[in-house]
């Protein structure tokens, strides 16, 4: 029961669904992200505001209370739908809130690099004929995305980090699954998934690092 | 015949009248020099015509076509101005480059998104982009940078980089040609190869508007010249005119400020 191989296939097993989770939050929240942050500087006062208002809610509170309210919510509130019974059930609840609670915080770094781009850039584009959507895609889009990879490099870091808290919803993450060793008087699978999280952020820091000097060869 | 009318343009920006019934025409061919003291509408002028603002009142007419008039609300429609915009390049004052394209793709950029429109594109794009990227390196031998099509724009210098901008106006074949003191964020020794640029441009008989501080250039190259106060065209004529032999005692103060320099 207790021999190391079996427990590590378990955490190996658990840690799955981290690495699930971290892959459709990052999927969804960054073109969500994306949206909202065109919301939050869009010219029409009350969407803008409704935005920023609900990105200030989101990034206010805990995530881990974000987690409580989206799955209990819908059930407990009669808000006439609920989650799908047992362990996808919870699943789901969480990714809906780690998505909505990423793209919130990525919104927000967009803002500010898309912000950050000096409108002359938008006004040689204009001059030379091109469209709005043009002048996004083919003239701002890569010079924002090179002045916000360090932020977001910290944010999609920090996800992978986060993902723990999904147990608090009952999902097995690797965290849950040491502990119930740890309950069991046995301590080094707690330690091992130190390594899991290591291994993992130590790889996206060289991926980060790879991308950033791909964008070196401008200056923006 | 004019290519250009310029019809009582008015602008304001809140309470702040900045262009006060400006009125002018320039013929095919001809070089306009618009001087004036800093604060007198020169740069809203250039951005009127470019459609960076909004006249508020007055009409813009190009080769006898009504291009912008404010008192119709069809031609104040962005998708109208998109394509009416094309009859004006210009040159921004810190030349505004793309940094993420080579000096040839910020040359070709605006052409290969255009020809995108094309009814043939499809079927001949590799023929297309080969003519148009042709035609980019045409336009920068022409304003003396064949070496450095492949550079990025941080690698050149300002007046290397003003120059790119001069072609990349260029490629897009406007009717006319607008300036922004196109020298005036660049160090002094590099000044002399971008007017070169210009000055070749006018003996070709490029359609021009030069807004510039050059006084020596403007009486130089300009074939007229417009001096500029407080938002309203005060005096304009020939070089020799406005220079040698202004009417208005705003010119002459404003001239006697440049001598003295
Ligand atoms: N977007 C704007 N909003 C408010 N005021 C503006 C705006 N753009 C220009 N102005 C004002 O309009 C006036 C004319 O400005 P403009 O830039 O056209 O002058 P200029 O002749 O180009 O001056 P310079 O020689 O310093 O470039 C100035 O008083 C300026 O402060
Ligand atoms: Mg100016």
């Amino acid at each position: 029961m207790n021999d190391i191989p079996v427990i590590i296939g378990r955490l190996t097993e658990s840690f799955l669904l981290n690495c699930r989770l971290f892959a459709l939050t990052l999927l969804f929240s960054l073109p969500l992200g994306l949206l909202i942050a065109f919301g939050s500087m869009s010219r029409f006062q009350p969407l803008k505001w409704l935005i920023r208002t609900f990105v200030w809610i989101i990034r206010g509170t805990p995530l881990m209370l974000q987690l409580l309210i989206i799955y209990f919510g819908p059930g407990l509130l009669n808000l006439g739908f609920s989650w799908p019974g047992g362990t996808s059930g919870r699943f789901v609840a969480a990714t809906v809130a780690f998505i909505i609670n990423y793209a919130c915080y990525f919104s927000e770094i967009f803002r500010g690099g898309i912000e950050s781009i000096p409108k002359g850039q938008y006004e040689a584009g204009q001059v030379l004929g091109m469209t709005k959507s043009q002048i996004f895609f083919n003239v701002i889009l890569l010079q924002v995305i090179k002045r916000i990879l360090p932020p977001v490099g910290n944010e999609v870091i920090t996800l992978v980090k986060d993902t723990a808290l999904a147990r608090i919803i009952a999902n097995k993450e690797i965290i849950m699954m040491a502990g119930e060793y740890t309950s069991k008087g046995l301590i080094w699978p707690l330690f091992a998934t130190g390594i899991y999280f290591l291994v993992f952020v130590g790889v996206l820091t060289l991926l980060i690092g790879w991308l950033e000097k791909k964008l070196s060869y401008f200056r923006a | 015949m004019p290519v250009l009318e310029v019809k009582d343009i008015e602008k304001s920006f809140g309470t702040l009248q900045v262009l006060k019934k400006i009125d002018f025409s320039l013929e095919k061919g001809e070089t306009l020099a618009i001087i004036g003291s800093s604060g007198s509408g020169k740069t809203t002028l250039l951005r009127c015509l470019n459609f960076l603002e909004r006249p508020d009142r007055g009409k813009i007419i190009v080769n006898h076509e009504v291009i912008f008039d404010a008192a119709d609300p069809v031609t104040r429609r962005d998708s109208e101005l998109r394509k009416k915009r094309l009859h004006f390049g210009l040159v921004f004052q810190n030349f505004n480059l793309f940094p993420q394209y080579t000096v040839l793709k910020n040359v070709t950029l605006a052409l290969e998104l255009l020809a995108r429109e094309r009814p043939d594109y499809k079927q001949r794009k590799k023929a297309i982009l080969e003519e148009i990227r042709e035609k980019g390196r045409n336009l920068l031998a022409q304003v003396g940078l064949s070496d450095k099509l492949d550079y990025y724009p941080h690698m050149i210098s300002g007046g290397q980089q003003q120059r790119v901008a001069i072609a990349r106006a260029l490629a897009l074949e406007p009717d006319i040609l607008c300036f922004d003191e196109p020298t005036s964020a660049l160090d002094p020794e590099l000044t002399g190869e971008v007017l070169k640029v210009i000055r070749n441009l006018a003996e070709r008989h490029t359609t021009m508007i030069i807004v510039t501080h050059e006084m020596d250039f403007a009486r130089d190259v300009a074939d007229r010249v417009i001096f500029m106060d407080g938002g309203v065209i005060v005096e304009q004529g020939s070089p020799e005119e406005v220079f040698g032999n202004p009417r208005e005692e705003r010119t002459k103060q404003f001239l006697a400020r440049y001598k003295g320099n």
